[in-house]
């Protein structure tokens, strides 16, 4: 027993919701002076390093973002919206923009889709008598899985730039070892046909390992009679993973599904490990490696910024979408039918 | 709180039923299926660890051979010439400073906000949300001024500050759904028995939180030590350097000249600690707070 109602409540989802738990008692206590000043230096530290660092930055970037703004003479000229009209006509950042959605399409699907897979099996997929309970020899595969997740995404990219390495490469290696010597040699990374699909593969590889955790932890903070319920009413596993697993974890798997879209629209660290100058014809180049350039080694920060809140835009608007259709997808299985 | 779960332990002799040829079916694919996906894991750790032992020569030539002889020049080469060693110690003093740092500050908010009703709790909580889906992207710039503002651009302690910043909303996030778990009774007693708010959180909440605290601290040690995105803005300085930093810039070196020997025992040396945290304590967070005082 390794993941434990600990990491549940990690995964639990929204905070405050608290599925099977007594709802918390409220009070308002009395104010008094040790209490006050508890609660102003417990929430004054943390809050002015948030304010400070995060708050403070995010408003500039707002107002660099209608200047033309160079980065390192204090002159600069408000320029209204010309940043983001500019950014309508930059071919490239359009083309890293278009990179990013498709990036947003596949990789959270296919992890999702797989560490759902794998969590299911490892959990409640065993044998259908006695407890329910996991495959045998489940604890292997979930430890193995996590492994990519402690390595930086850094090196991660770089240990899979020398796997797809044309000549030295481990994949062509074994290819051309099968009998596929139509792969001796081939890049990767540097036909434009195979690039974004070899790089979404190592994103993928790199996260289902994490998610499967937590859906693990989720899966195993479902009351047992549930599913003891369900297998004395006829149903198999396919259909129990459906009807009781999939509704049950409902919110982990939204919760999931953000933080991986979060991932894909920056994707920054993996694509400039796997290729730096964003792969042939730009083919896997990324808004955020397009902003890095544009700021950095062009000097341009008003407009790099304006890139940034484009960005957040996008972040923001697929959070938004997310909700919006796990709201109407869910309607039918509303959490009091699996939840008392 | 539930105390039936899955992780119930069961009489061993239920094992002992009879299976189904069903059952024998549907292990037989799944663990098909995961083998194989475990090799595909596996595999390139592997390669990783062989290639680490051989010379550059070796690894272009032939790169799935064993080595000719099993040498650690690699890594000595990669310790002291790439200056892997020093990023990582930099890395650690970063890493371990800022977990702490959050962690203390992390649970003290959520502490706050969890469990106390005042005027702009719900402003505070939600603001710390919103920070922690924006992407980091849009504040690389402007953070890099308000650091070179302080004095701390390109120094250690102004990167701690950082990660603990970024760190934070994760880290109140899941301690707030944790401290507001925790029983009231426990709360109500420790003040009965006249221990103030400090002594309260201090010597009876916050060690009943450990099992939450430990869990995110995981998380955060990962996340940190893994960052890449603000040292490569915000400490450009080579002597500062984390071991990301350190990685990242094999791969921007020309084609040519990369001492990929030193490389893959660089990997090697930055995935090693990291997988050995992970594979202590993955085992280590166990047991709930409820399981402790009620049962």
């Amino acid at each position: 027993m390794s993941v434990s109602a600990a990491d549940a409540t990690l995964a639990g989802g929204l905070p405050g919701d608290n599925p099977w738990g007594a709802p918390p008692r409220r009070r308002r206590p009395k104010l008094t002076l040790d209490r006050a000043l508890f609660m102003a230096v417990f929430l004054g530290l943390p809050v002015a390093v948030f304010v400070i660092f995060v708050v403070v930055p995010i408003g500039q970037a707002l107002f660099y973002s209608l200047t033309d703004w160079t980065g390192f003479s204090p002159v600069m000229n408000f320029v209204g919206l010309d940043n983001y009209a500019k950014l309508l006509d930059d071919e490239t950042f359009l083309k890293a923009l278009r990179n990013n959605v498709l990036l947003t399409i596949v990789v959270p699907l296919v992890t999702l889709v797989a560490a759902l897979a794998i969590a299911v099996v490892v959990t409640t997929a065993g044998p259908s008598t006695g407890q329910v309970r996991g495959l045998n020899g489940s604890g292997f595969y979930r430890v193995v899985s996590f492994f990519p997740y402690a390595v930086p995404a850094v090196v991660i990219g770089l240990l899979w730039a020398q796997v797809y390495d044309p000549a030295a490469g481990l994949l062509n290696g074994m290819l051309t070892g099968l009998g596929f010597d139509g792969f001796k040699d081939y890049a990767w990374l540097g036909e434009v046909r195979a690039a974004m699909p070899a790089s979404m593969f190592v994103m993928i590889w790199a996260n289902i390992g994490f998610y499967t955790v937590l859906f693990v932890a989720a899966i195993k903070g479902v009351p047992a009679e549930i599913y003891e319920a369900a297998r004395i009413d006829g149903a198999g596993r396919f259909r129990t993973a459906i009807s009781i697993t999939l509704p049950s974890i409902r919110d982990n798997v939204q919760t999931a599904y953000i933080y991986l879209g979060i991932l894909t629209l920056d994707a920054y660290v993996f694509m400039a490990a796997l290729a730096p100058g964003g792969g042939p014809a730009n083919s896997t180049l990324t808004m955020s490696q397009h902003l890095m350039n544009t700021a950095f080694k062009k000097s341009q920060f008003g407009y790099a910024t304006s890139m940034g809140v484009v960005l957040a835009l996008v972040t923001l608007l697929f959070a938004a979408l997310v909700f919006a259709v796990f709201h109407f997808a869910g309607g039918r299985d509303k959490k009091g039918d699996v939840r008392r | 709180m539930s105390t039936v779960t899955l992780d119930k332990p069961v009489a061993a002799h239920t094992d002992r039923q009879r299976r189904t040829p069903g059952d024998a079916l549907v292990a037989g694919t799944s663990h098909t299926m995961l083998i194989i996906w475990s090799v595909i894991v596996i595999v390139p750790f592997c390669w990783v660890l062989l290639s680490s032992f051989k010379t550059s020569k070796e690894i272009l030539s032939s790169p799935f051979s064993l080595p000719a002889e099993w040498s650690f020049e690699n890594y000595t080469s990669a310790w002291t010439k790439a200056g892997i060693g020093t990023y990582f110690f930099n890395t650690v003093i970063v890493v371990g400073t800022a977990l702490v740092l959050v962690m203390l500050l992390g649970a003290m908010c959520a502490y706050v906000l969890a469990r106390f009703e005042f005027f702009g709790r719900n402003f505070i909580y939600y603001s710390m949300l919103g920070g922690l889906t924006f992407p980091v992207f849009l504040v690389i710039v402007p953070l890099f001024f308000v650091l070179q503002g302080f004095g701390l651009l390109n120094t250690l302690p102004g990167l701690i500050l950082t990660y603990v910043a970024y760190a934070l909303p994760f880290t109140v996030f899941f301690l707030y759904a944790f401290f507001k778990t925790l029983p009231d009774d426990v709360y109500e007693a420790a003040m009965m028995d006249g221990a103030g708010e400090w002594r309260t959180f201090f010597q009876i909440m916050l060690p009943m939180a450990a099992p939450g605290m430990a869990g995110v601290a995981i998380f955060n040690f990962l996340g940190l030590w893994n960052q890449f995105l603000l040292p490569v803005a915000l400490n450009t300085q080579r002597e500062n350097w984390v071991l990301t930093q350190g990685m990242a810039s094999f791969s921007s070196q020309a084609g040519y000249n990369v001492d990929f020997g030193a490389l893959f025992a660089g990997v090697v040396m930055t995935v090693l600690p990291v997988l050995v945290v992970y594979l202590i304590f993955q085992r280590r967070i166990a047991g709930t707070v409820s399981t402790g005082t009620f049962r």
